[in-house]
């Protein structure tokens, strides 16, 4: 059998990075299919005039002569050549600059989004507030945005200490958070599903495990969910959890988390009324499970060097207890 | 013929050398302090271990502190730590940005019990007379000392070689980094906390 040619193998490997629930490749937001138009007609436009440029090259190279042409015939018709070169360029680049234009005001933010979302980026996770809405009071979480499927939605991007960028691929284009500034975006899902994004401006020791989730699904999934997280968090009733919690209050954890409905009131660190419910912990790093809670409680700084959340001394019966009382936080 | 070689060679020798001077000037850097981002709990554990004069001013830290080098007060990422925990657990509150308030101020070359970081530690961790709240429950004895050591170096009497993270938005007084507080904040050791202290 003949060994497949590495450029096959290399272009089915980059090829298949263009699908997925992160990639601006496989649009599922009305934003993000105006910029993969965009992406195309710049790359076809590209392609050929590449084509063609070698190729005249190449038609150069091989009818060359070997002394220049002096006469007048050649050289007028060398300049009628060159000009239109010049012009075709100016057009094609005042073509490319129109479309990007058009683009850029289409994926504006529009007056009327039917829901405001405010993202304040932190090294090195996501603080996201809801507003309150009719009967839904306020709320906040992290690192996980809940959305209803096909209505506009008005991200309000802030930062409290460097500048982060939000880039859902699938779903948005890129915007930056910038310390004491609001930059907006329109974020809206087509179909439901979940779409990851990542910080995409460096940001420090941790830029890689920066990960966010936007969790699109029907409005009135959407709702229940919203009414859920606006609540105070569940009063556990397993012993465990329950003794978990009494470790949680009188431990630094309560100094910096917040768990509503409970003396948990800290603001430097993510809200954790409702972290059972998150998908993943630590900003997409691992998978919401007990054991995942248990290993991120003992020891964050091995799991993320450099965050701010401290190793505090447990014994193993209070991690146990306190990562019950973590997951039970649905 | 050799001589030409060198003299050809000279440029290139001279910046090579300047090269590795750099280079071992930055492993010796790294050397020195590579960052350390958790302390292993043994260490972190006997921080807690500092014994104190028994008029709560002044004391030992525990041995194991000067094996690590007394990081607290001399290395720019913990006193940074330390400047960023300030402002999260609300010393501004009282303190202000140093100058004091409700609390006393760090900036006026008073130390109502003394300079020295076990002291400052002890006032963290457990409080004082007269509306100083224990932070033992609220921050591990690591981040205890990491604010220890930005509070001594806003208010200490010689400048540091280290310094804290710059601030975002404009300094209300002299950066940490400056001349000792001392020269800046003169008022003397007045009578004027005569209201504070172990025994007013």
């Amino acid at each position: 059998m003949r060994a497949v040619p590495p450029l096959l193998i290399s272009t089915v490997v980059a090829a298949s990075g263009c699908s997925g629930n992160q990639s601006a490749l496989d649009p599922n937001g009305a934003p993000a299919i105006h910029i993969e138009h965009l992406i195309i007609v710049i790359v076809i436009i590209c392609t050929v005039i590449w084509l063609l440029v070698m190729g005249v090259l190449g038609l150069a190279i091989l009818r060359r002569r070997d002394r220049p042409a002096e006469d007048p015939i050649s050289e007028k018709r060398l300049t009628t050549v060159v000009s239109a070169a010049v012009a075709t360029t100016v057009i094609i680049i005042a073509g490319l600059t129109i479309a990007s234009f058009y683009t850029t005001r289409g994926i504006g933010v529009p007056e009327d989004a039917a829901l405001t979302i405010t993202v304040r980026g932190q090294q090195w996770w996501w603080q996201i507030f809801y507003a309150s809405s009719g009967a839904t009071p306020g709320f906040q979480t992290a690192n996980e945005i809940h959305i209803p499927v096909g209505q506009d939605v008005h991200l309000k991007l802030e930062s409290t200490d460097v500048i982060h960028s939000f880039w859902v691929p699938s779903l948005a284009g890129k915007q930056d958070l910038v310390p004491g500034r609001s930059n907006g975006l329109l974020l809206r899902a087509e179909k439901p599903g979940v779409y990851r994004g990542q910080c995409a401006e460096f940001c420090g020791l941790q830029h890689s495990h920066m990960a966010i989730m936007v969790v699109a699904e029907p409005a009135a999934d959407y709702e229940r969910w919203a009414a859920a997280q606006s609540g105070n968090a569940v009063i556990p009733a397993a012993p465990d959890a329950v003794a978990g919690q009494a470790i949680f209050m009188a431990k630094p954890c309560a100094a910096c988390h917040t768990v509503r409905g409970t003396s948990a009131s800290g603001t430097t660190g993510p809200d954790l009324t409702h972290i059972g419910s998150r998908q993943t912990i630590a900003a997409g790093l691992v998978e919401t499970t007990r054991g995942s809670l248990a290993a991120w409680i003992a020891d964050p700084q091995t799991l993320k060097p450099g965050n701010n959340m401290p190793m505090v001394p447990l014994t193993s019966a209070e991690l146990q207890n306190i990562s019950a009382y973590m997951e039970s936080l649905k | 013929m050799s001589d030409r070689v060198v003299e050809t060679l000279k440029p290139a020798l001279v910046a090579g050398g300047v090269l590795l001077f750099i280079c071992a000037g930055g492993l010796l850097g790294w050397l020195r302090q590579p960052r350390e981002l958790r302390l292993d709990p043994p260490a972190a554990a006997d921080l807690d271990q500092f014994r104190l004069m028994h008029n709560g001013i002044s004391g030992t830290p525990p041995q194991s502190y000067f094996a690590l080098g007394k990081p607290y007060e001399a290395d720019a990422y913990n006193l940074s730590q330390g400047k960023r925990l300030y402002s999260w657990f609300g010393c501004p509150a009282c303190h202000g940005d140093g100058r004091g308030g409700v609390g006393p101020s760090f900036l006026d070359g008073w130390w109502l019990y003394g300079p020295e970081m076990v002291s400052i530690v002890a006032s963290i961790r457990d409080g004082r007379p007269h509306g100083m709240p224990a932070f033992r429950d609220k921050m591990t004895i690591e981040q205890i000392w990491q604010l220890a050591g930005y509070v001594q170096t806003i208010g200490s009497y010689t400048p540091k070689v280290a310094a804290p993270s710059r601030n975002d938005d404009k300094n209300s007084r002299p950066a940490e980094n400056r001349g000792p507080a001392i020269i800046m904040f003169d008022e003397g050791p007045t009578g004027a906390h005569f209201d504070q202290g172990p025994s007013p």
